[in-house]
């Protein structure tokens, strides 16, 4: 049988019918599309390396280095590190005393509140989960429904009445206020996950435990948590990306001591009258890029592995 | 004492009967099997002693306990799941260990026990595995071992052997049969798969839409299965059921109207109640022999299908009237398509059925 190559597969393509490792044509499609993707995200670490003229030269200053007088002059800069000092201490005037920013301070909030809220809500939906998927209520549908309800209006339109009810109880600008906030936030989402990941395990498992003798709680914890710790991995991941990244209910409810990081980001680039600080903007950006980045890279061993080993396919 | 008495019980989801009266009791040492073809109420039965299910009706004791209202864990029972339900996150030794949590032992007695029956079920080798890690065979003697490592009231099985194929079906068998004879404990043994009943069964039962049939030992259920189903669910190839006309009954031979032909064969007694009136005549495909010539007592039919089977030959041949009869030959006897069969039953292995369906015997 002779098996002749077409000018794709030369390239590198595979066949189309065939199953395995993509050969490196795709692999570089994949490549090239991956990094547009994450073009802004370079950008904006690159910047926060620069001082603010070179931040706004055109054409755009790429590289940190000429590797060698490989790279003309003009696309060229010279890295520096006073942005990331300047986003915690500055002089908010020229020749001004230079004065503590409190960023540290508004980024161990969004620490805070992100991380508290988050685990909060994965703990209530974790069991919540379970109590939909193993003791259904009757019309357990529609109170799922409800439960996702409270997700489809936009932010905007459901901050008046909440902005009143944290008012009415004294919670509005507290750190108590906008944990139970994000956590009711990031419930619905955490529910539903959790729920359809408790619906694949297999009954037969829990019965086995049942027999053997082993408590509802010792079922939960020792035979179904164990089984679903991807889940919970990723429903931690996401809940703590939407919740870090949120802005409205942020600005709106946090007090000048619960700041988070991106309201203080808003504040600091508007507030100059100087221009925007684009060094500056790109410096705090990094920064808070930093923690996400390192829970998602921890946690995506978790993430991406199968959760049921094999045992429990029918 | 281990012994398990099913009384009465009845299991209804909402309109629907799942099993209706169902009745058995097994002694210690002693192995049942509920068999029965699929959605029959066998697995729902079998839960219902294990307390996944709870009865609608009747009572269940166990170890002369009545257990209606206990939940599983308190009732000391050990199961063997069909899929074998292993925990996932649990490394082997721990899935063996499970069932020991609750007896307070010290880690080296715990230890004792798990190494021990490891060693009966040839598990030393996966003890730190994780069940995603070992073959099919391992994980159903993992399931095995995790219900023998505790000495628990009865075993209960779910379709042990289904996932498995053939030739590890075979030794597992003989494994389990082995186990079970060692440990004298009433065990319940669910499986669709005949064949496993009658090897592994002291005592079969047999289900239908929800209610048993008949309880008896693997000879009885076969020699004297007492009704039609029973006939043609036990047995391979299956029992010839064929409708025929009853005339008379006179000294222990009963003339009958059988595809077309007047036969006259020897039955039981008891037939000499039955007025004249249809009948069912069941006659096991290896109880023939072929004559050479028509006589009063032969069957007419005519082969139409031959399927050699190795040491037999499985004909299939059809009467004057269209009733399709298997009959089992000797390989050597060569028959050929077209062929007109005489055939005489053997009067001890012939069954007739009243109207009703049930065995008409002494």
């Amino acid at each position: 049988m002779a098996t002749s190559m077409t000018i794709w597969e030369k390239l590198g393509f595979r066949k189309a019918s065939r199953v395995g490792e993509a050969g490196w044509g795709h692999t570089l499609w994949a490549a090239l599309v991956s990094f547009i993707y994450f073009l802004p995200v370079l950008i904006i670490v690159i910047t926060s390396f620069k001082v603010q003229n070179e931040a706004l030269s055109v054409p755009a200053k790429f590289f940190p280095t000429s590797f060698f007088g490989l790279i003309p002059e003009q696309y060229v800069f010279t890295p520096t590190l006073e942005n990331f000092t300047s986003v915690f201490s500055r002089a908010f005037t020229t020749g001004g005393a230079v004065e503590n920013t409190g960023f540290d301070r508004y980024f161990f909030n969004s620490m805070f509140i992100a991380g508290t809220s988050v685990l909060l809500a994965l703990v209530i939906g974790t069991l919540a989960a379970y109590g939909f998927s193993r003791y259904p209520l009757k019309g357990n549908d529609t109170y799922l429904f409800i439960i996702l309800t409270t997700r489809m209006l936009p932010a905007i339109v459901v901050i008046i009445p909440i902005i009143l009810m944290f008012r009415i109880v004294g919670l509005s600008g507290s750190y108590p206020g906008i944990i139970f906030l994000y956590t009711a936030f990031n419930l619905p989402f955490t529910i539903w996950m959790m729920k359809s990941f408790f619906d694949e395990l297999s009954l037969d498992v829990e019965d086995a435990a049942r027999i053997d003798g082993s408590s509802e709680l010792r079922v939960f914890f020792k035979v179904c948590l164990p089984q679903v710790v991807a889940g919970l991995a990723a429903t931690f991941v996401f809940g703590l990306i939407l919740t870090w990244n949120e802005f409205l209910f942020a600005l709106l409810l946090t007090g000048s001591d619960t700041r988070t990081v991106p309201v203080a980001m808003n504040q600091a680039v508007a507030g100059g009258g100087i221009g925007v600080l684009w060094g500056l903007l790109a410096a705090i950006e990094t920064l808070f890029l930093i923690p996400v980045f390192l829970v998602t890279f921890f946690l995506q061993n978790h993430l991406l592995r199968g959760v049921t080993f094999g045992t429990v396919k029918r | 004492m281990s012994t398990i008495e099913v009384k009465k019980i009845t299991k209804k989801f909402g309109e629907f009967v799942a099993v209706r009266d169902a009745d058995l009791s097994v002694k210690a040492g002693e192995v049942v099997c509920l068999l029965g073809p699929s959605g029959c109420g066998k697995t729902t039965t079998l839960r219902m002693i294990a307390g996944l299910e709870r009865a609608s009706e009747g009572d269940i004791v166990i170890a002369g306990k009545r257990m209606n209202e206990l939940p599983p864990e308190k009732r000391d029972i050990a199961m063997v799941f069909q899929f074998y339900a292993l925990y996932p996150a649990l490394n082997v030794g721990e899935n063996i260990a499970m069932p020991l949590h609750f007896e307070k032992l010290s880690t080296e007695e715990r230890n004792k026990r798990i190494n021990s029956v490891a060693k009966i079920l040839h598990l030393t080798e996966v003890l730190d595995r994780m069940p995603g890690q070992v073959s099919e065979g391992e994980k159903q003697r993992i399931a095995v071992a995790r219900a023998i490592v505790r000495d628990p009231n009865c075993f209960l099985f779910d379709e042990p052997l289904s996932r498995l194929d053939v030739e590890l079906r075979h030794s597992m068998r003989g494994q389990i049969k082995e186990v079970l004879s060692n440990l004298s404990k009433a065990t319940v043994i669910v499986t669709h798969d005949q064949l496993e009943a009658l090897t592994m069964a002291d005592r079969i039962a047999i289900m239908k839409d929800g209610m048993i049939e008949q309880v008896g030992t693997p000879h009885e259920v076969f020699a004297k299965p007492a009704n039609v189903f029973v006939a043609s669910f036990i047995g391979t190839p299956q029992m010839n059921l064929v409708e025929a006309d009853l005339k008379s009954f006179g000294k222990g031979v009963a003339s009958i109207i059988l595809g077309g032909s007047a036969v006259e064969m020897a039955a039981d007694p008891a037939v000499s109640k039955l007025r004249p009136s249809k009948v069912m005549i069941g006659i096991r495909p290896r109880a023939f022999t072929v004559q050479d010539k028509a006589s009063k007592d032969t069957i007419h039919a005519q082969s139409e299908l031959i399927e050699p089977m190795g040491a037999e030959t499985l004909v299939h041949a059809r009467t004057k009237t269209g009733a399709d009869i298997r009959v089992v030959v000797p390989r050597e006897k060569r028959v050929k398509i077209g062929e007109i069969l005489h055939l005489k039953p053997d009067a001890k292995q012939t069954h007739f059925f009243g109207e009703d369906g049930m065995a008409v015997r002494t």
